[in-house]
């Protein structure tokens, strides 16, 4: 660090020394700031737990909505949920890890493909989820979808909003983060093992595939949970891509429509025919996608504050 | 771990035959190899791949709003700023998108303006003030609020802080700016505090020491030393979380009212860009002029987050440049 660096830093500083008589009034009230962020979640989860958890019987969790939705459970919604997130983490993770071990492991950092990656990576990572969701209807079902139909001489089948597609919105809505965690996670693996296994006579791909993927697992398994416990939330992307109101049957192939607990609650909080009747399945099912992203997150929380620790016990 | 075994493989060979043998093994070997980065390479492409489509096929199904004569009659860039009434639907349809805009602005202008400054502060405290007990339990549960689903908060906003806010102001409608304004802050205060607390952090301790030891106070060193090393990241923070404030859907969607009111008053009910696309998609024509201005509608989504995305990354850019420089 050069002298002047600090020198210009500090200039500003010159003409406060002295009347620094609000300093410590400041300094608490960034803890305020703080404390502020901590209440408004307490607040939030507290509220969502108090008024949710006398919904949450084996009832609720395992039936159908009945009467027009105002009574009933909401196993539909949450079945619909699980194959939804299943199917992206399926279409997600393969590309995902791919692009991560690329990044690292072949591509030379300056290369213009390599760049191209990462700014699309960080880009994708800021579209807003509504655009998805418009993509998701452009691409999936207007083109791909009705081609599909064409192709195969069917009527509509694929080219309507569907679980394959919504799945696939959700997927690239999630390639981001699956590929930035992976990659911090091969990031963790000690350079002196990929040489040793180098040394050895192992291919690249044999290092990879035997040595550090293995290593890299539990960062790859956070950004998987990770990109679950966000593909559960999101609500936007799969308005338009799949997502029913209302079904009375579960969906059985990838072409049929779905319930969703995040569109679930959309529907019941803006759409219900009698708000107080609703409203306690309401709180319930927000209780139940909130304890869902809340588990998903957690772990993924845990895995990765591992994993940097091992990273900084490195040094 | 069929690996293992030709790793261990090493012994020396003999004869021509196993010389050819470890030969065309080799090329085989080199081949699936090529064929194995081939696969990697094309799996990187996909984030390419993806932000290429999501432009073209945006674009594709805006398009008519542009050059199509039969849209062009109800919906063009003439007529959506010819009136100030968003009426898609009816027998006379009116799209004018000056509402949107207005109500867009509005809800953000009052997200930043709670969002800013809760996040700057927690993040100077957390990483200039707070004990290190105190930081630990801060930011898991910064992590908590990131994790709460937006339809969570949109909810949230809706039946309960609606309520408050409402109690509070004195509005007319309960659902209004400020009620959407606020809940959509909670929803962009993770992202300014870890993008800012990071920024933080990343100041090379010597800056604060040489600073405390002039004699400055840590608020002094926070505000006049910590806090413009760290300018820039701070920046990129406030604006990643402005682009996700633009583009946020769920929340302004079930807080705002979605009366498209062109006003100055932020207590009025609003109708967002991004909250017009969810509600009204799902029952057009496709192919229809509404279709095409909603996809429009998300193409200007689309353009005004990539750019300040854009812009964010140019900031992380010089920070890291500066911080290494230093």
């Amino acid at each position: 660090m050069t002298t002047e660096a600090v020198g210009t830093l500090l200039r500003p500083l010159t003409k406060t020394l002295g009347r620094d008589w609000s300093g410590k009034s400041l300094t608490w009230l960034t803890a305020l700031a703080a404390l502020l962020i901590v209440a408004m979640v307490a607040v939030i989860l507290g509220q969502i737990a108090w008024f949710g958890a006398p919904t949450l019987t084996w009832e609720f969790l395992s039936t159908a909505p009945t009467q027009g939705m105002t009574a009933g459970g909401i196993f539909p919604a949450i079945f619909g949920t699980a194959v939804l997130v299943i199917l992206m983490v399926v279409a997600l993770v393969p590309f995902g890890v791919g692009a991560a071990i690329y990044l690292h492991e072949y591509a030379r950092p300056d290369a213009w493909f390599t760049r191209a990656v990462r700014f699309s990576v960080n880009n994708l990572a800021g579209v807003p989820s509504i655009v998805f969701g418009l993509f998701g209807l452009g691409f999936f079902i207007q083109f791909l979808g009705r081609n599909i139909d064409r192709a195969l001489g069917l009527d509509v089948v694929w080219g309507q909003p569907a679980l394959i597609w919504a799945a696939l919105t959700l997927a690239l809505l999630n390639l981001p983060v699956v590929i930035v965690t992976s990659e911090e996670a091969l990031r963790t693996v000690p350079r002196e093992m990929r040489e040793a296994s180098l040394a050895l006579g192992a291919t690249r791909w044999q290092t990879i595939r035997n040595v550090l993927l293995p290593q890299a697992m539990p960062g790859i398994l956070t950004g998987a949970i990770l990109s679950v416990a966000r593909g559960a939330g999101e609500v936007a992307p799969i308005l338009f891509t799949g997502a029913a109101y209302y079904l009375p049957y579960l969906p059985g192939a990838p072409t049929d429509q779905f319930m969703e607990l995040g569109y679930h609650i959309y529907v019941l909080s803006t759409q219900s025919p009698d708000i107080d009747a609703t409203k306690p399945l309401l709180y319930g099912t927000v209780l139940v996608l909130l304890l869902l992203t809340m588990l998903f997150n957690l772990t993924a929380i845990v895995l990765r504050t591992r994993m940097r620790a091992r990273l900084a016990g490195r040094g | 771990m069929s690996g293992t075994a030709s790793l261990l493989d090493t012994e020396p060979r003999r004869g021509t035959l196993a010389a050819l043998g470890s030969v065309a093994r080799r090329r085989a070997r080199r081949v699936r190899e090529a064929m194995i980065a081939g696969l990697l390479r094309g799996c990187a492409f996909s984030a390419v791949a993806g932000l290429l489509l999501i432009i073209v096929f945006v674009l594709k199904e805006a398009m008519p709003v542009l050059f199509d004569a039969a849209t062009r009659k109800e919906a063009s860039l003439a007529a959506y700023f010819a009136t100030s009434m968003w009426q898609p639907v009816g027998d006379i349809p009116k799209y004018g998108i000056l509402p949107l805009l207005v109500g867009t602005l509005k809800v953000v202008v009052v997200a930043m303006a709670f969002a800013i400054p809760v996040g700057v502060m927690a993040a100077v405290f957390a990483s200039e003030f707070a004990p290190a007990r105190i930081r630990e339990a801060l930011k898991p549960a910064v992590e908590m609020l990131a994790g709460i689903p937006s339809v969570v908060l949109g909810f949230f906003a809706l039946i309960v802080m609606a309520s408050w806010v409402q109690a509070i102001t004195g509005a007319h409608s309960r659902l209004n700016a400020v009620n959407a304004g606020l809940a959509l802050g909670l929803g962009v205060i993770p992202t300014i505090f870890s993008v800012s607390e990071d920024a933080l952090r990343a100041v090379p301790r010597s800056y604060r020491e040489a600073s405390l030891a002039l004699g400055a106070s840590r608020w002094a060193t926070a505000w006049n030393v910590t806090l413009p090393a760290a300018g820039a990241g701070v920046a990129a923070g406030i604006l990643l979380g402005l682009a996700r404030a633009v583009g946020e859907t769920m929340i302004v969607l079930m807080a705002s009212g979605n009366a498209a009111i062109v006003s100055r008053d932020l207590l009025d009910s609003v109708r967002t860009l991004s909250a017009s696309i969810a509600a009204e998609l799902a029952e057009v024509v496709v192919g229809s002029p509404h279709y095409a201005t909603l996809f429009f509608l998300g193409a200007i989504l689309f353009a005004t987050t990539f750019i300040i995305n854009v812009v964010a990354g140019l900031f992380v850019e010089r920070l890291r440049r500066r911080l290494a420089g230093a």
